[in-house]
């Protein structure tokens, strides 16, 4: 497998420090715990808003550090959680007197790693709320799984939340919009390849030529089922049909409709996706007011798509639209 | 018949060797059902325990295991981090002022371990994770301190239950962690935390075979 990398061990840290030459107008990068924070942090004031997770997702979440979005991100080796030191001294340094979201995504690992900060941090005196995003219908919730995985409401909920917290919001009024998100969002994605992981020098899973896995997650790791490939479009109802009936969304809803890809598809074949997502929507009488297209949260190179669908009301769709100034999302300013 | 101190590091120094050496073994198990990130989670959290065992080279027995835990939490990270962090942490409690521990106190300190993993992960026996091989570890250990067996082979006995609950986990279906979302399809396949923590107990009984 062919990499623009070195050392495979040093691929975070290599990042990292391209990060701090590109962005210095935006953002920080802190070394050894590592996390990534506003360059103007803490706002006092203001809620902080920290994620983070596995790297290899790029932009999310280090690329969605800035004004209108979070104040740090923690990013741990490749598809691995990060370490609750690094959650902690984020905390710390983002906290500007009004406390702070942390927004997890459901996966065991990032779960107790968040747990294990959150705790240290409150007992530093640093009023912590979290809120675990958990959207992906590709598995089924139940006694006998480790509950859905958190996937695309991720990036919409570091977007809405960052707004809010803009706006001075208090920090349950904060969380309270990361918890709509959370319910009102729905995602399922699919894989035409896998991804190589640095280390690992080989693809995680071996897909042939003409088949597909539906219902992947974000790391490589294979999905419930695999079949023969097919079109773009049967693809796309494959994906977005079992998201409008989860929630369920309903005739008469308006909505977020996000086509996400996954690293290794090119924005020419998200956009055939787009096209054929808006159609089914429209014809279960949703009205997709507003939109995103694009690689926000990716699986290295995987090529796939994800569909992330969210119900929106007037109170979302004014926070969707307020002004984020970020290295992977700008607009207003 | 103890384990000093000493006896305690080289231990330790073991499980950094066996771990490097299955790096890539525990990665393709972990790229069947998983992310292919565990070979080198554990690989990085062990390298940077060995670089830290001068500062407790020196300490007892807890503060050691203890350190052990506070450096692997805070250098593995996923799920292996807080798990095995909380596995030494809480063996390095139980350890707490010993410079040597004979079997009861190996017992009494794996047990806590697995109590704290089980605490913190929330597996049950048969969910397919690490505590199918732990817990049959533990059993065999009692069932040894109840025979009088000698340390030796207690530890290499309950190396032995590890491997066969690792082994078990063969054709379970995952209820944890990120084997889960495979369902049915976990099945089949061995699961790679089982298997690190089978390759840390044969590490102990290997070393402390003279004990």
């Amino acid at each position: 497998m062919k990499k623009l990398i070195n050392d495979p061990e040093q691929v975070v840290k290599e990042e990292l420090e391209g990060v701090v030459l590109a962005h210095p107008d935006l953002v920080k990068v802190h070394f050894d715990p590592n996390f990534v924070y506003r360059a103007d942090a803490p706002v006092k004031g203001k809620v902080g808003i920290v994620s983070g997770g596995g790297s290899g997702h790029e932009p999310m979440h280090g690329g969605f550090v800035g004004y209108g979005m979070l104040d740090a991100a923690c990013p741990g080796a490749v598809f691995t959680s990060p370490t609750p030191d690094q959650m902690l001294e984020a905390t710390k340094a983002v906290d500007g007197g009004a406390g702070v979201l942390h927004i997890v995504k459901n996966y065991t690992g990032d779960i107790m790693n968040f747990e294990m900060a959150a705790d240290l941090a409150r007992g530093e005196g640093i009023d912590v709320e979290s809120v675990v995003i958990d959207d992906d219908v590709a598995v089924q919730d139940s006694l006998y799984t480790a509950g859905r995985r958190g996937v695309g409401s991720t990036v919409l909920s570091e977007k809405l939340c960052g707004a809010a917290a803009e706006e001075k919001r208090s920090l349950k009024e904060v969380a309270d919009v990361c918890r709509k998100v959370k319910n009102w969002g729905r995602s399922m994605g699919m894989a035409l390849t896998s991804c190589t992981v640095p280390h690992a020098g080989k693809p995680t899973f071996d897909l042939p030529e003409d088949e597909m896995e539906i219902g992947i997650g974000i790391h490589g790791e294979p999905g419930r089922q695999r079949m023969k490939i097919k079109t773009a479009d049967e693809i796309t109802e494959m994906l977005i049909e079992p998201v409008i009936k989860d929630l369920p969304y309903k005739a008469g809803d308006e909505v977020l409709l996000f086509v996400n890809g996954m690293g290794g598809t090119p924005l020419i074949e998200l956009y055939i996706v787009y096209r054929k997502a808006h159609e089914i929507a429209t014809k279960h009488g949703l009205k997709v007011v507003r939109h995103l297209i694009g690689p926000y949260i990716t699986s290295l190179e995987m090529a796939g798509c994800s569909i992330t669908m969210l119900k929106m009301d007037e109170d979302l769709t004014k926070l969707w639209d307020a002004p984020v100034k970020t290295a992977g999302m700008r607009w207003g300013m | 018949m103890s384990i000093h101190r000493d006896g305690l590091l080289k231990w330790i120094e073991a499980c950094a060797k066996v771990l490097s050496e299955n790096r890539e073994y525990l990665t393709q198990l972990d790229a069947a059902i998983g992310d292919a990130d565990h070979g080198a989670n554990m690989d990085r959290g062990f390298r940077a325990v060995m670089s830290k065992m001068p500062e407790f080279s020196d300490k007892d027995i807890g503060t050691a295991l203890k350190t052990v835990g506070m450096t692997l939490i805070s250098t593995v990270g996923g799920a292996g981090g807080p798990l095995y962090g909380t596995f030494f942490l809480q063996a390095g409690m139980k350890s707490a002022g010993k410079m040597e521990l004979n079997l009861e106190d190996w017992e009494e300190a794996l047990e806590a371990a697995v109590a704290g993993v089980v605490m913190r992960g929330k597996a049950q026996l048969g969910d397919k994770t690490m505590v199918d091989a732990l817990t049959p570890a533990v059993e065999a250990l009692k069932e040894s301190l109840n025979g009088n067996v000698p340390i030796g082979k207690a530890l290499q006995a309950s190396a032995d239950a590890a491997k066969q609950g690792m082994v078990d986990t063969i054709p379970l279906v995952a209820r944890k962690g990120r084997a889960s979302y495979l369902g049915e399809r976990s099945a089949g396949h061995q699961d790679p935390g089982a298997t690190s923590s089978y390759l840390i107990l044969q590490a102990a009984a290997d070393t402390w075979a003279e004990a």
